[in-house]
């Protein structure tokens, strides 16, 4: 990029015998730029002794010893929701596992069903019904113009707080107050209620049918293409491999006599029993993450759909692929290439914009390092670790899309 | 599949509505699909589950109620007998241009429906408009507009004394008619114009906001709040996040190894945490770093926490310019003999910021999205206020919450959707500027 040539070097004296001068050497780029660096370097190292003797010696003012001992600590302090076991006499290290793991399924959760709505949005956008794709522009434009904290606080404080009790007591007759939902869930101020499901002897094998199904699937598409390839007949596997996903399960789920069952959520005397809870703080957190980042996942989707060339499709058209055909083999697939980068640090996005749950209470990550800070006074360490997670998640996940994003890109030839 | 619009040139072509009569018979079958489906669809909403305590026997009976039925009768009677208008077919070809579409246009209009109705039912007609307290409010099921009344300069100013929020007005003011010329592309003089925003006004906007000369009192940072406080953490964040994070981008393409090595690290390492945990390193960690018995405003945490944070972002959106100039250009600059500094400041940054200005607004709009975040470290911006407010005993109602968000909500989207708007301008300014 930059040029070789330097106009700045002493031009060779006449005689070609005098030594160059000591200020033709400071006035070489190259012996600028070391300088500068080394500047640069000593700056830095400077800095940094600095802020660390200045925090050792207000550390020892106030009588904290750092270091990553206290994780052995009990940690004394209750979590409203934990995926691992846990229980206030475990250690700070296990506090912050559970905060790890909320983080980490929020995440997931989030990341799966702000897809599906993104996408949806970003395609509606560009229906040719004029009524959709106008709802659908003035959705990305309210949402993403709001802060999402707001957002946040709007589902969980004026939402969900809002919520009737679970039941109420009229005369001794207990009544449910709860807003049923479809599929058995129940919603009130505690939570969302929804069905557990319970894996008898045999689920097993349902499981193992659906990964033969889709075995069989990735099997039949070959064929079908190499039979395509050599005969041009086409055929229908899409169809085939429903059928075959739903099918397959469903008739050994049949056989084996209903092997999976759900635990509805009842009324009891006092509250709701059996099922399983989901904390309106995960409900709310959940909700805004999702809204939020479907309305940026929808402009990406769009800008991706608009980004392939007008040719492209025309040709596809001229060939006689009907529309859906251009859609799944031409236009899709272009897109997902413009789609991919952009929707990768979407999802980081909202990996890290789940740290905002906190301010709901949601015992996220984030919010169980502070409590830790609160009760130890170790900031630093608490500190350090929430930055290692977060950059060990954005560094992986970036990772991951880059060689999805490569092997994508393949494809261009 | 949702339909998708494939190409312009791929649908029919184009129609002129011309007053022709329609004789669709297809509106004739879907008239009675559409108002089963709408029945069902809103039966199912009202009805079925979305009553508190509602049983399954109670479900089916309010399954259909027929109010929608009728207004589908009627508007389809209408469209088929007044058919031969024109609007007529440009309803039916972006509508009503087959069965799935027009289903899709159904439920988009009983979404609008529900939306409006509730939107409108909410802040109109359930809404409380007189009160002195949450008294009047309680019973109702929608806004408390008076509570916004009652709070509104609270919202706007925080704590700041009642007779000195002149001086935010006139700070306002002040960037006000700075902005403005600035914003205008037309307009001339840019250069002075900026060194006023960026240089001048700043310093006035210091003086005037936390006094301490003569004539102007001192305000501690710890009154201010609402309104006032977001706009100082998002214009002090955009201020100084430009030329740090136009330093990082500069860094990052720099031949020096170390530097480059310098200015990656800093922007990967922003950008890979969240923002909370960045605001959290200012205001727990901050005071550690610095020497003992030093003690740092909490305000100014927040804005040191912001701009760095922000400026990991602009660097990597100005990169984006830097590496959409051509060779060239750099190659000219070191031919006709210019240093470095005049090469970056005379060629290369005044084109690559011109062409990335979409971005630099949209990391602008994000930054003052995200400055409701530092009510997370106990600030009290305009959202924080809201929520704060939330627990005033005397304000104390059901809809306070929903209240509060729906104005600190519009406030917020207001600035934002301006500056989306203005970046879409600049962007079509842009762009024809370059067509010529």
């Amino acid at each position: 990029m930059t040029i070789a040539t330097d106009h700045r070097s002493t031009p060779e004296p006449a005689g070609g015998t005098a030594r160059p001068s000591i200020a033709s050497y400071i006035y070489q780029r190259e012996t600028r730029e070391i300088i500068f660096q080394v500047v640069l370097v000593v700056a830095i190292v400077a800095f940094f002794y600095m802020i660390i003797s200045n925090a050792a010696a207000n550390l020892r003012a106030r009588n904290i010893a750092s270091g990553f001992g206290f994780l052995k600590n009990v940690a004394g302090f209750d979590i409203s929701q934990t995926w691992i076991e846990y229980s206030n006499v475990a250690s700070y290290g296990r506090a912050f596992m559970v905060g790890l793991w909320n983080t980490v399924i929020l995440s997931a959760i989030g990341i799966v069903a702000t897809t599906i709505l993104g996408f949806t949005i970003g395609i509606a956008r560009l229906s040719s019904n004029w009524l959709i794709a106008k709802l659908a522009a003035v959705y990305v434009e309210i949402v993403r113009n709001c802060p999402l904290l707001l957002q946040m606080f709007l589902w969980y404080f004026a939402v969900l707080k809002q919520l009737p009790e679970p039941l109420s007591r009229v005369d001794g007759v207990v009544k449910s107050t709860s807003y049923a939902l479809p599929g058995g869930a129940l919603l009130n101020t505690r939570g969302l209620f929804v069905p557990k499901p319970e894996w008898l002897p045999g689920a097993g094998y349902v499981l193992l049918a659906l990964i033969a199904a889709i075995v069989g699937v990735i099997v039949l598409a070959r064929w079908a293409k190499a039979r395509q390839l050599a005969t041009g007949q086409p055929f229908p596997v899409m169809w085939t491999a429903l059928a075959l996903v739903v099918g397959l399960p469903l008739i050994v789920y049949l056989l084996l006599g209903r092997p999976l069952q759900f635990e509805y959520p009842v009324l009891g005397r006092f509250n709701l029993s059996g099922g399983m809870v989901m904390l309106p703080e995960f409900v709310a957190v959940l909700l805004g993450l999702v809204f939020y980042t479907a309305s940026y996942i929808a402009e990406i989707v769009r800008a991706g759909i608009v980004g392939v060339s007008k040719g492209q499709k025309e040709a596809a058209m001229a060939m006689g692929l009907s529309k859906g055909q251009t859609l799944r083999l031409v236009v899709v697939p272009q897109a997902m290439r413009i789609i991919i980068p952009p929707l990768t640090s979407n999802y980081l996005n909202l990996t890290k914009n789940s740290s905002l749950g906190g301010a709901i209470g949601y015992p996220d990550m984030t919010q169980v390092a502070g409590t830790i800070n609160n009760q130890t006074g170790q900031a630093i360490e608490s500190i350090l670790m929430l930055m290692a997670v977060y950059l060990t998640i954005s560094l992986l996940t970036s990772g991951f899309m880059n060689w999805f994003n490569k092997r994508m890109a393949l494809v261009e030839r | 599949m949702v339909d998708v619009t494939l190409a312009p040139t791929m649908r029919r072509p184009e129609k002129i509505y011309s007053a022709k009569a329609t004789t669709d018979t297809r509106l004739l079958v879907l008239a009675p699909v559409a108002m089963v489906l709408t029945e069902l669809v809103l039966g199912w909403l009202r009805g079925a589950y979305l009553t508190p305590g509602a049983t399954t026997d109670g479900a089916v009976r309010s399954m259909f109620s027929y109010d929608a039925t009728s207004l589908i009768t009627l508007g389809t009677v209408l469209a088929f007998f007044v058919g031969h208008l024109a609007p007529v077919n440009w309803l039916r070809d972006n509508l009503f241009s087959s069965v799935g579409n027009a289903v899709m246009t159904l439920f988009g209009l009983i979404l609008i429906y529900g939306m409006l109705s509730g939107l409108f039912g909410f802040s109109v007609s359930h809404a409380t408009w007189t009160g002195d307290n949450g008294e009047a409010c309680r019973p109702n099921s929608g806004a408390c507009w008076p509570m916004v009344h009652a709070k509104f300069a609270q919202f706007m100013y925080g704590r700041y004394p009642d007779g000195e929020r002149w001086r935010v007005n006139l700070t306002y003011f002040l960037a006000a008619i700075g902005l403005v010329p600035l914003m205008i592309p037309r307009v001339p003089y840019k250069l002075q114009n900026a060194i006023f925003v960026f240089g001048v006004f700043p310093i006035i906007a210091f003086f005037l906001l936390v006094g301490g000369v003569p004539g102007l009192p001192h305000v501690a940072t710890e009154y201010w709040g609402g309104l006032l406080v977001t706009l100082v953490v998002a214009s002090v964040g955009i201020t100084a996040s430009f030329p740090l994070g136009i330093m990082l981008a500069l860094g990052r393409r720099s031949r020096m190894p170390l530097v480059r090595w310098a200015s990656v690290t800093f922007i990967e390492f922003v950008r890979g945490v969240p923002l909370i945990t960045v605001l959290f390193m200012a205001s727990v960690m901050l005071p550690l770093f610095l020497p003992p018995g030093w003690n740092i405003d909490k305000l100014l945490r927040a804005l040191v926490g912001v701009a760095l944070f922000a400026a990991a972002y602009m660097a990597e959106t100005i990169r984006g310019g830097l590496q959409a100039i051509p060779r060239g250009q750099f190659e000219a600059a070191d031919a006709i003999g210019l240093n470095y500094r005049q090469k970056m400041s005379m060629i290369v940054l005044p084109q690559a910021l011109k062409l990335v200005i979409p971005g630099i607004v949209n990391t602008f709009i994000g930054l003052f999205k995200d400055t409701s975040l530092v009510l997370i470290i106990g600030l009290f911006d305009l959202l924080g206020i809201v929520q704060q407010n939330n627990t005033d005993q005397k304000w104390l109602a059901p809809t306070n919450a929903m209240t509060g968000y729906l104005f600190a909500g519009f406030i917020f989207w207001i600035f934002c959707f301006g500056m989306s708007r203005y970046s879409a301008f600049v962007e079509r300014n842009l762009s024809s500027n370059e067509k010529r």
